[in-house]
């Protein structure tokens, strides 16, 4: 298995150290060492698991439970696109099946420009402005296919 | 208009979803512009989704509405403000709006009027007046007055609080733990949302009374990673109330500790059971446990622990400052006090509305939701979450009651409702049940990991017409399975929307292929 470089060791056996002594603390942790690194490189494990006395098994077992934990590096932009009942009320289906042609990428895959990453989501709480899609923690309500490339160009301004 | 002129553009993130943010900026440079001394304060949403961004300004007469506003409006907002003039986007007094006058608002009695993260602005609109009343009660008074109240679990199980309470109470002394489910991750539901994101502070008020009642010195929020806004507001709001002295290791000089944190969730489904949420906070996999114990007798790191919905807990501060009578005077049957319905999907005025129990879902789709989005007819509404049934137009005149709800074979669940119109294919919203819990089943009972994808498997063989009698035998007997045998609600209640598809939509299962 390849190890970390240096910094991103550091980093990951920092916020270990600042965080351990919660209640429950590998979940914080996660969040903390997602936060930093934009994932969870899978290198990431060992270390994370020697420094909370968890075995390997544990802490990967943790992070492939839950969907918002990933173990690669995601785009510049992560679009989260609603698929639930609300949305799927005002024709989400035909915004997702536009979203899939207008970047080019399946659900979990990233745009080959690394601009973004395209992940379904269950519900972002926008039920009555469906349909719904996050970018970056950005929530966007009433989302036409018009309205979906018009925020895109936007992004891709930006990155 | 005279001296400084508040507005109020919401930080709601339904209504920075349709530009909220923007519509400050624009508001904040046109005043500096033109002169005019603006403060402006960052409400939550009064919850009227269709009209935002809806700003508001103080006026003699109360406080003024207009919507949506864009910001290329603010130049002629301003100057209409300035100058007292009309606004084609004016709405009239805000509160006068039929919509919000009809409602009976007590758990969002301040949402969308305060400023969130303001103590001040709390205290000023009657907030911390239950829990000063709750320290001067004992734990068994406390209990006694939430019970009294008809309390019941606001997150969908509607398992009375009080007696939750009162089984924690009653364990012997040591660490016990209050926990707040705020993983809202059903789709059709924002009300915990507006309320953490509205009015944070009569959250932590109402699970610091619970702390108090049950002798519990620590509480943790879990909150659902898609609300990022959610997570500002709280973390803002509970600095506040540790600044304040309404949090830490001796609330408002009670002796008595109340230490909150919040906890962020990893976007699993399944952590909204209540078991599958404790799991979660003690940093493992997300997996159901079997029941019992009871998280009341062994639930967070095996303490006693309460377990309660955002709902439930901001229920209870105007329970202990007005009285368990107050509460209970309000709604039906064994359905006491109000519920904050939600308004959601193919409906033209979606949004949040607090009414007691007892109207009835067409009321509620007609009267407030003013009929479909699209214009068309309304043909199934589904009621209470992805685990509720899909309610057919002969049930409309249904009342929003639990015991109502369960009679027609639906859940009223956390009151959430998704209009559906008639072009709505009833068949693969089922197989979208299935589906769903295929991608959520947490994997440790059989009917629900293995269940759900036969199901979805089924469904898709029905609708390509290969022995349809047959595989739609098949799936209601494996709805009984799933229904019978899983270990928790997700594998027990998926069969709901689609033996409910089945009973009141079958056409759409036989449809040629």
């Amino acid at each position: 298995m390849q190890i970390l470089d240096r910094t991103t060791h550091e980093t990951v056996i920092g916020i270990v150290d600042r965080l351990k002594g919660k209640e429950g603390a590998l979940l914080p942790v996660l969040h903390a060492v997602q936060e930093a690194l934009g994932y969870i490189p899978p290198e990431a494990v060992p270390v994370v698991a020697e420094r909370m006395n968890l075995s390997r098994a544990e802490v990967h077992g943790v992070i492939s439970f839950y969907h918002y934990f990933r173990s690669t590096p995601p785009g510049r932009h992560t679009v989260h696109l609603c698929r639930a009942e609300a949305c799927q009320s005002m024709n989400a289906k035909a915004l997702e099946a536009h979203a899939t042609i207008r970047l080019g990428v399946a659900f979990h895959e990233t745009t080959a420009n690394g601009a973004f990453s395209l992940e379904p989501v269950y519900c972002l709480g926008n039920c009555a402005l469906s349909p719904a899609m996050m970018i970056d923690g950005r929530l966007y309500g009433r989302v036409t296919p018009e309205r979906f490339d018009a925020v895109i160009a936007e992004w891709e301004k930006r990155s | 208009m005279s001296g400084q002129t508040v507005v109020y553009v919401p930080r709601d993130s339904s209504a920075l979803s349709m530009g909220a943010e923007e519509v400050a900026v624009a508001l904040g440079a046109e005043a500096a512009r033109a002169g005019l001394d603006l403060r402006l304060v960052r409400n939550g949403s009064r919850g009227l989704y269709w009209l935002e961004p809806l700003v508001e300004v103080a006026t003699p007469e109360g406080r003024r509405a207009y919507g949506p506003v864009q910001p290329d409006d603010a130049e002629s907002l301003v100057a209409a403000w300035r100058t007292g003039g009309a606004h084609a986007l004016d709405l009239g007094v805000t509160d006068e709006i039929p919509y919000l006058r009809q409602q009976e608002r007590l758990t969002f009695a301040r949402v969308g009027i305060t400023d969130p993260v303001s103590l001040d602005d709390y205290i000023a609109h009657e907030g911390y007046r239950g829990l000063k009343r709750a320290i001067a009660m004992s734990g068994e008074e406390i209990v006694k007055e939430v019970t009294e109240s008809g309390l019941r679990g606001r997150g969908g199980a509607a398992f009375p609080t009080g007696i939750k309470w009162k089984t924690v109470l009653d364990q012997p002394p040591g660490q016990k733990y209050v926990t707040c489910n705020a993983d809202e991750g059903d789709s059709g539901t924002f009300s915990d949302r507006m309320v953490m994101e509205g009015d944070p502070l009569v959250l932590i008020e109402g699970m610091t009374i619970a702390g108090i009642a049950v002798g519990a010195t620590r509480g943790y929020i879990y909150l659902r990673v898609e609300y990022p806004d959610a997570r500002a507001v709280l973390e803002q709001a509970i600095g506040a109330a540790e600044a304040g002295g309404y949090l830490g290791a001796d609330v408002l000089g009670s002796g008595k500790a109340f230490h909150l944190e919040l906890r962020i969730a990893a976007g699993a489904y399944i952590c909204g059971e209540e078991t599958s949420m404790l799991e979660s906070l003690e940093g493992k996999r997300g997996e159901v446990r079997v029941r019992p114990p009871l998280p009341a007798i062994e639930g967070l790191f095996g303490r006693p622990t309460i377990v309660n919905n955002v709902i439930s807990l901001a229920s209870v501060p105007v329970i202990l400052d007005k009285g368990a009578a107050f509460y209970r005077d309000y709604g039906m049957g064994r359905s006491r006090g109000t519920l904050p319905f939600q308004l959601a999907g193919n409906v033209r005025h979606g949004g949040l509305v607090e009414k007691a129990f007892g109207l009835t879902l067409r009321q509620l789709l007609y009267d407030y939701g003013g009929g479909s989005a699209s214009g068309r007819p309304i043909r199934a509404v589904q009621v209470g979450g992805p685990l509720g049934a899909y309610v057919p137009e002969k049930d409309f005149d249904t009342p929003l009651d639990y015991e109502k709800f369960t009679e027609i074979g639906a859940l009223l669940g956390h009151g959430g409702v998704v209009v559906f119109d008639d072009t709505v294919d009833m068949a693969q919203m089922a197989r979208y049940a299935m589906e769903f819990c295929a991608i959520e089943s947490c994997g440790k009972c059989t009917p629900c990991r293995i269940g759900s994808t036969r199901g979805a498997e089924v469904i898709d063989r029905i609708a390509a017409g290969d022995r349809r009698e047959e595989h739609l035998a098949l799936l209601e007997e494996l709805c009984d399975t799933m229904l019978n045998g899983s270990l928790c609600g997700l594998g027990g209640l998926t069969p709901y929307p689609v033996q409910s598809a089945l009973k009141h939509f079958r056409a759409d299962f036989l449809r040629e292929s």
